[in-house]
């Protein structure tokens, strides 16, 4: 019996521009199973941005529910929200988001010294982790000393570093080519059969793929699916 | 965490060299200055001070022009005022020029003063060898004499002057002893001058009234009642004719000093703080614009779980940092400038604690003051805006 940790029943985003009504998100229903690799596939525009931001914590949706891990995620104080970022959510992001001035090491452990985990022990995981994705040896680098591959790979392992429930990437190889890009998929493919929950939002079919589930959003609204090209 | 913000601080501080020193710069110059001027000033102060009390801070000076019947003090004034409470003593003194002659040689234009033993047990370092002139001298009208540095230099070349005779007016006196040689700093040039037993200077010179008389106090804190006193003795003599006599209270006169120059010290760093505040507007604008530049950076640390605090913490002590780098670097200036001001005017220079916290925790004030408002903008900014904005 797999387990659930992600269920969003009818869930419905609006934003109000002016005077205007914006319905992004027209009533989604989404589960997602622990070990789940799951791709959704939408144009730009098609709501598939908001639609992280809410699996990601970082927006709230304006009516139905969403529950990860069994809770129920609403309009809670922005203190609470980051806890809950912290703990179940790793963000892989499609300009990689290093903070320059810090070593790839320093960089995993961002996340870490949130949560409140001492300094030997960050250290110890960050390196674990860098190793795990194939930078043992780049740890001391500097983003701008590092190939964009390499920079994606550091932002991987700082999501994993935390082991949140879900990595959720946001077009994670549109800044590779596509030699590079189909090396972060390995990545990513290995990651799902170590039983790592995946969701990966992108516009390219291709890259959608490599996910083990596809769901298309067009216009706000969530279709389950198989891939046709 | 707080140890993370810190180092983080210092490595944003450190990757933006330039911009850093420029706008602590404004900090630099704030805190410099307000420590060069209260350092300058409490140095002068006490170099003032010290002068005055070492002129004695329990003496009570008269003054006397006298009228035209009666130039001066007499004896018997002198001797009611000795008679007076909560006195020590009286030390009268008699001015005069005179000439001086040794072995053929003659000095003119030779300032006299005529002093009792009561100024010498009070005064400090005021002969260089010899001896004073003590009680005997002044009981007995003795023929002694203390002479200035030039004088002896002029009229004993080759000699010690100790145990000589000397003319004074024509009449002979022994010298027993040479006055202190005297700066260009004290209130009266002891170079060319000689002190006789004034009492000698009534009786033997011939002068009827003494000029000017310092009494001293035994108790500092009745210095007030003791002056009132004096005072009324003064006006018996002089009939009440106020202007024929003035009466000055040492006590009264370091506390004046010491007031104004604690007003002064305050204007100066009032008006040093004006920079102050321009450093820590220099501050807040900085801040101002790397919470804009680095936007994406705080969406990025809010996704990663930063709570709203953590940020606007982060932000806070990347401003106290700065400001406290600043007022370390403007602290050190500032006591520099203090420290070679006071050697250029030949005032004391002193640092106290309370300069160092002053300038410590000014400038940490500053930082929390003019950062707060940034970083609450930057722990206010909406993750998602923020990490659209690269």
């Amino acid at each position: 019996m797999p387990e659930n940790i992600l269920e969003m029943k009818n869930l419905v985003k609006t934003y109000i521009m002016g005077d205007e009504e914006q319905v992004v998100l027209k009533g989604i229903d989404l589960s997602i199973n622990r070990g789940d690799f799951l791709s959704v596939l939408g144009p730009s525009g098609s709501g598939k941005s908001t639609l992280m931001n809410i699996i990601g914590c970082l927006d709230v949706p304006t009516s139905g529910t969403y529950y990860l891990s069994g809770e129920l995620i609403r309009d809670l104080p922005e203190v609470d929200l980051s806890h809950i970022r912290n703990r179940e959510i790793g963000f892989i992001f499609q300009q990689f988001q290093l903070l320059q001035r810090l070593s790839a090491q320093k960089n995993v452990e961002l996340p870490l010294i949130y949560a409140g985990v001492p300094e030997k022990e960050r250290q110890e995981r960050s390196a674990h982790i860098l190793e795990r994705v194939g930078l043992a040896d780049k740890m001391k680098n500097r983003p701008n000393q590092l190939s964009g591959g390499q920079q994606q790979r550091v932002a991987i392992a700082r999501a994993l570093v935390t082991e949140p429930t879900i990595l959720l990437a946001d077009e994670p190889t549109g800044a590779l080519d596509q030699q590079t890009g189909q090396q972060i998929m390995n990545l990513f493919k290995e990651l799902y059969q170590e039983g790592k929950t995946i969701v990966m939002i992108t516009h390219d079919a291709n890259v959608a793929k490599n996910g083990s589930r596809i769901v298309r959003i067009v216009d706000g609204n969530l279709s389950e699916g198989v891939y046709n090209a | 965490m707080l140890k993370e913000s810190i180092k983080m601080a210092i490595e944003n501080i450190i990757s933006n060299k330039m911009r850093s020193f420029l706008t602590m710069l404004g900090i630099i110059i704030g805190v410099g200055s307000v420590i060069a001027l209260i350092t300058i000033v409490s140095g002068a102060t006490s170099t003032v001070t010290d002068q005055v009390a070492s002129m004695g801070a329990n003496t009570v000076t008269v003054q006397v022009q006298g009228t035209p019947l009666k130039q001066g003090l007499t004896q018997g004034d002198v001797n009611k005022i000795a008679e007076l409470p909560n006195i020590d003593g009286v030390a009268p003194t008699i001015s005069g020029q005179t000439t001086v002659a040794f072995d053929g040689n003659a000095m003119d234009e030779i300032t006299l003063q005529g002093k009792n033993d009561v100024y010498f047990e009070n005064t400090e370092d005021v002969i260089s060898s010899g001896r004073i002139i003590n009680t005997i001298d002044t009981e007995n009208q003795s023929r002694v004499a203390l002479i200035g540095n030039d004088i002896a230099n002029e009229l004993y070349v080759g000699k010690n002057p100790i145990g000589q005779e000397i003319k004074i007016g024509g009449i002979t006196y022994h010298v027993i002893g040479i006055l202190q040689e005297s700066d260009s700093f004290a209130s009266a040039d002891t170079n060319s001058s000689v002190i006789i037993p004034y009492t000698t200077a009534m009786g033997v010179v011939g002068a009827k009234y003494i000029n000017s008389l310092t009494v001293y106090i035994a108790d500092e804190a009745l210095a007030d009642t003791t002056t009132r006193q004096i005072e009324g003795v003064l006006t018996k003599s002089f009939n009440g004719e106020e202007e024929s006599y003035s009466i000055v209270n040492m006590q009264s006169i370091l506390e004046t000093i010491e007031e104004m120059t604690s007003i002064l010290s305050m204007m100066l760093a009032g008006i040093a703080s004006i920079s102050l505040v321009v450093g820590g507007i220099g501050i807040m604008n900085m801040m101002l614009v790397s919470v804009t530049e680095r936007t994406s950076e705080i969406g990025l640390r809010k996704a990663l779980g930063a709570e709203p605090k953590q940020i606007q913490l982060q932000f806070l002590i990347e401003s106290v940092v700065l400001c406290l780098i600043g007022g370390i670097i403007g602290f050190i200036l500032g006591v520099s400038v203090a420290w070679v001001v006071a050697n250029l005017i030949g005032t004391s220079f002193a640092l106290t604690a309370s300069t160092v916290l002053l300038a410590i925790g000014f400038s940490a004030a500053i930082g929390v003051v003019f950062g707060f408002m940034p970083a609450r903008k930057a722990s206010r900014l909406n993750p998602i805006d923020a990490l659209r904005s690269i």
